[in-house]
């Protein structure tokens, strides 16, 4: 059901993370659609309170106060007696409240495949696209003994296990093998003793009744279309909305407070509005925008345990998302240490700083997760470790985001985005725009043209799950006050020595100014181009530079600007090099950086 | 905003506990409501299922899975022992000559046995598993086949982060102060079963003399990240700890670094130096938050045990706070005010922010999500 502003005036949206529970005011303001007031409070899903809608009620409560102060009426409230009021009866009440949801750790699943490149991963794509975090994926071929998988199931005790395996018709024995070890394990749900572990089997047809033999009287068994029905087609759809279903039906119902949550989630004639898990609502709103303009999209999350990764290619709108289930800046902030290294981390530091002192700080926020860098030069490290965690997140999409493997045609993320001019990165971070910028162009190198922008309050769940009642109210919000342009980066590929002429830019401005500037390789360029204005620039490349998938070595474009600006950068891509000598690193770093306007003078001297 | 919800960890010399003890899965509990237990108490056990054997007979005997039925000797649920006949073929023409048999590798029961894929899931013995009271204490419920609940009052402190399993000993303080460091040297037999106390630091050198001499845990103000990883032989990547097997229990009460122990954490264990108590590092810092805990069992009357509605910690003007960040990192103060406008820190982040003094009688202005609040 969809509803105008004839009955939504006011809408409360909150988003139950891990940590926090983030809650927007949006409203029918002066003829349109606007996010205006936001206001978060700890999540409340864990001991000791055990009860989601605590930490809802204390977010609400923030954003009451802050409307009372912003409209200056002490009448305002949404909620009475605890509970949302709606619909809204002038000053007092919501037309409808809607939520996602990733606390207490999200919808965590194990997949299971024959083959793990193919079937193996159409399952994983499925899951992660529905919003789940894969903390297994078990197959026939994984190279792990019976035995083995049969005590990872075990020991594992998901939310649910999606299996799929065979293209109809085929051969029965592995997946009905592996139905054979999943039945052996005797899998126990995460969540709750009282109820069996749902398990989807979205496999070879023809196995079904086999399926049911083996594992009906274990687990709660549904049985859905397969997901890869032949070798050359995907089939994710029935399986995502199955898990859908059962996160709700399941999940959800076991999480402390969620059935008082999810009867609060109404729109303005009483009709219940399921929660949705937070990933998936992203990439909802995330299909819809690259729908709409017609682009090829990356977007990132990073968060505090996980970085999501989404991506969708133009050609069918096909939409890919992974989670790098440790990465993340702070219960997983060691362990980006551990798998970028200190080397790559200190790399990004512009100071001399002891490495002592930089591991226990990353240990200190692992322990201490909700805590912010308040000294400017915990903030440098801190997002240098974020650099690297955004790189090896995008690092694994484009590992996995890649159309069919067992098919001999195959276009990969990397080819979609390294070279396009109509690319869009997104991320979900706080202000600090320039800082923004230049962490995102560190950490993507994204090559050619791209243009860049920020969520900016991290409201994209939100959104998602509003279109579910009202998609004019979200697409409206998502363009005046989520999307914040950052502008453009031009980033010449390929590799020349520090000094030489690398990038002839002429640039004329919206203001009747002209640019130009023959920029020599290993430097940045920041030009102010506001948001909303165009330049019309003028490139060309020296040496073995090129500007796109055609190796073209002139361009004429329009470059959208934005609260960052064009960004001109001639660091080189494949390779981008840092110099490894220690002084000369950090004189290069800070070179950039004040290139790039991101950190106060005082840090840079 | 007169106050606003933080994170604490709580230290105080008088609480009502109630601990759950419960079983992995369902089985015997062998006490009942109103005993008084001691720590080492057993209360409950259970068997866990053994360990699946996944094994293709079908394969083994050199026959096809449809053809595996006419050679089985054993049905599921049958209990087996090593080199029970499985399968056994019936020879040259059926005449028993040179004929093949399969036998169990292991002991105990069929699973299953699938003509599909040939393949039978034999499962080992049960496994015996134990849950011990780990507080001295009453038990106020019993959850049949599942577990109990066990009350008492105690001291308690929880730590921050913490390494080692469940554990039990006397305190012994070793640290003349919360900002000392402890010497190897100080580390003698006399710490045989004991819980030691080290102050602000604990080396690896001190680490390594506490387990040669049998210590049972060490509670310190900080420790540094490389010697946990010499210690471990690995990196703590997500703060989930509690499962390591190196021989003592490590609970950190501030942090990683050389950080002074909270004075009041400090005069506590002072005060309970030579006391019995129970103290894991078990630490969970993701999806249900854990954190290590040192309790000291006092005596206590059953009508004390009622136990306090959980709560967030409040932040308002006279709640006592610990930094956790720098600068100041685990300096004490007193919130003096709560502004509501966002405020501009060094690093330039708008964030949510108190005013504070501290003992000193200095004032500053810090982030809220940097401080704690020291729970009493």
């Amino acid at each position: 059901m969809q509803y105008d502003e004839k009955r939504l005036t006011r809408i409360v949206a909150t988003d139950c993370g891990s940590t926090t529970t983030k809650a927007i005011l949006i409203e029918w303001v002066d003829g349109e659609y606007r996010q205006t007031i936001r206001g978060e409070a700890p999540t409340t899903v864990e001991a000791p309170l055990n009860d989601v809608t605590k930490g809802v009620i204390n977010a609400t409560q923030e954003l009451e106060e802050l409307a009372r102060l912003k409209y200056n009426n002490p009448n305002i409230r949404f909620m009475e007696n605890g509970e949302f009021v709606i619909p809204r009866k002038g000053d007092v009440g919501v037309d409808a409240y809607v939520s996602t949801s990733s606390a207490g750790g999200g919808l965590q699943m194990m997949v299971t495949g024959v083959v793990a490149s193919m079937t193996g991963e159409s399952a994983e794509r499925a899951a992660l696209g529905a919003g789940a975090i894969v903390m297994d994926l078990i197959a026939s071929n994984d190279k792990r003994m019976n035995h083995e998988k049969i005590e990872r199931i075990r020991e594992l005790r998901p939310d649910m296990i999606l299996m799929a395996g065979g293209e109809d018709g085929g051969t029965v024995k592995h997946v009905v093998e592996m139905a054979e070890l999943v039945s052996g394990a005797d899998p126990k749900p995460r969540l709750g003793a009282g109820y069996k572990l749902p398990v989807i089997y979205a496999g070879n047809k023809e196995a079904q009744q086999h399926i049911k033999d083996s594992l009906a009287d274990k687990v709660d068994l549904i049985v859905t279309d397969n997901i890869r029905p032949k070798l050359e087609t995907e089939n994710l759809g029935p399986a995502r909305d199955k898990i859908h279903d059962l996160f709700m039906e399941h999940v959800m119902k076991q999480a402390p407070g969620y059935n008082k949550l999810m009867a609060w989630c109404q729109g303005p004639d009483h009709e219940s509005v399921p929660i949705m898990p937070t990933p998936a609502a992203v990439g909802s709103i995330m299909q819809a925008i690259a729908k709409e303009e017609n682009i090829e999209v990356v977007g990132v999350d990073i968060g505090g345990a996980t970085t999501d990764v989404f991506s969708v290619f133009t050609e069918d709108f096909i939409f890919n998302r992974t989670v790098s289930a440790n990465l993340g800046m702070s219960y997983s902030i060691s362990n980006v240490l551990a798998s970028a290294g200190l080397d790559n981390i200190m790399r990004w530091v512009p100071l001399d700083i002891d490495e002592n002192y930089l591991r226990n700080m990353i240990k200190n926020k692992m322990i201490r997760p909700t805590t912010i860098p308040s000294l400017l030069e915990e903030l440098v490290l801190e997002q240098a470790i974020a650099i690297e965690a955004l790189r090896l997140a995008f690092e694994q999409h484009k590992e996995f985001a890649s159309s069919l493997k067992g098919m001999q045609r195959q276009r990969d993320i990397s080819e979609a985005f390294s070279q396009s001019t109509s690319g869009a990165t997104i991320v979900n971070m706080m202000t600090l725009d320039l800082l923004v910028g230049m962490l995102l162009i560190n950490a993507f190198l994204p090559e050619g043209i791209t243009r860049l922008a920020v969520d900016s309050i991290f409201m994209m769940p939100h959104l998602g799950v509003l279109s579910e009642i009202s998609t004019k109210a979200a697409t409206e919000v998502f363009r005046k006050d989520c999307m914040v342009y950052l502008g453009s980066c031009v980033a010449p590929v390929g590799k020349s020595k520090v000094g030489k002429p690398a990038l002839h830019a002429r640039l004329e401005l919206p203001d009747g100014k002209t640019w130009v500037e023959d920029i020599p390789f290993g430097e940045v360029r920041l030009i102010p181009c506001g948001v909303g204005e165009v330049a019309k620039a003028t490139l060309r490349t020296h040496g073995g530079l090129v500007l796109d998938e055609h190796k073209s070595k002139e361009l004429t474009i329009d470059l959208h600007g934005g609260i960052v600006g064009i960004v001109l950068d001639t660091r080189g891509r494949q390779p981008f090099v840092i110099p490894t000598d220690r002084a000369e690193r950090i004189a290069t770093l800070k070179k950039w950086m004040t290139d790039f306007k991101a950190y106060p003078d005082k840090i840079l001297k | 905003m007169g106050q606003a919800y933080s994170a604490g960890l709580t230290v105080t010399d008088n609480i009502i506990l109630r601990k759950e003890r419960i079983l992995p899965l369902k089985g015997q509990v062998l006490v009942k409501k109103g005993d008084h237990v001691k720590a080492e108490t057993v209360v409950a056990e259970t068997l866990l299922p053994g360990k699946v054997v996944p094994f293709n007979l079908a394969n083994k005997l050199g026959v096809t899975p449809a053809q595996l039925m006419n050679f089985i000797k054993i049905e599921a649920g049958q209990q087996i022992d090593t080199n029970t006949v499985l399968a056994e073929t019936k020879g040259l023409f059926g005449t028993g000559l040179f004929k093949n048999d399969v036998r169990s590798p292991v002991k105990g029961e069929v699973e299953s046995i699938s003509s599909v894929t040939g393949q039978v899931l034999l499962r080992e013995p049960r496994i015996p598993v134990q849950v011990k009271a780990f507080i001295d204490g009453v038990v106020t419920d019993v959850m049949p086949e599942e577990g109990v609940i066990i009350e008492n009052k105690s001291a308690y402190i929880q730590g921050i982060f913490g390494i080692g399993g469940e554990t039990i000993g006397e305190i012994m303080v070793i640290s003349k102060s919360p900002d000392a460091e402890v010497t190897p040297a100080e580390i003698t037999e006399a710490c045989a079963g004991k819980i030691i106390v080290t102050g602000s630091f604990v080396s690896f050198d001190v680490i390594e003399a506490a387990r040669k001499h049998g210590a049972k845990a060490i509670i310190t103000g900080g420790i540094d990240d490389q010697d946990i990883k010499k210690l471990l032989g690995y990196d703590i990547g997500v703060a989930i700890t509690g499962h390591e097997n190196i021989g003592i229990t490590i609970v950190v009460t501030e942090g990683f670094g050389k950080i002074t122990m909270a004075r009041k954490t400090f005069e506590l264990l002072n005060r309970f130096n030579g006391k019995k108590t129970s103290i894991h590092g078990r630490t969970q810092i993701r999806a249900g938050v854990i954190r290590p805990e040192i309790i000291v069992p006092l005596p206590f009357d059953e009508t004390e045990l009622v136990v306090k509605e959980s709560s967030m910690p409040v932040l308002e003007p006279g709640t006592l706070i610990r930094v956790i960040r720098q600068p100041n990192f685990g300096k004490i103060a007193k919130v003096t005010g709560l502004p509501e406008e966002l405020t501009k820190v060094e690093s330039e982040t708008l964030v949510r922010v108190l005013e504070a003094q501290f003992e000193d009688g200095s004032k500053m202005i810090l982030p809220r999500a940097n401080v704690e609040v020291i729970e009493t």
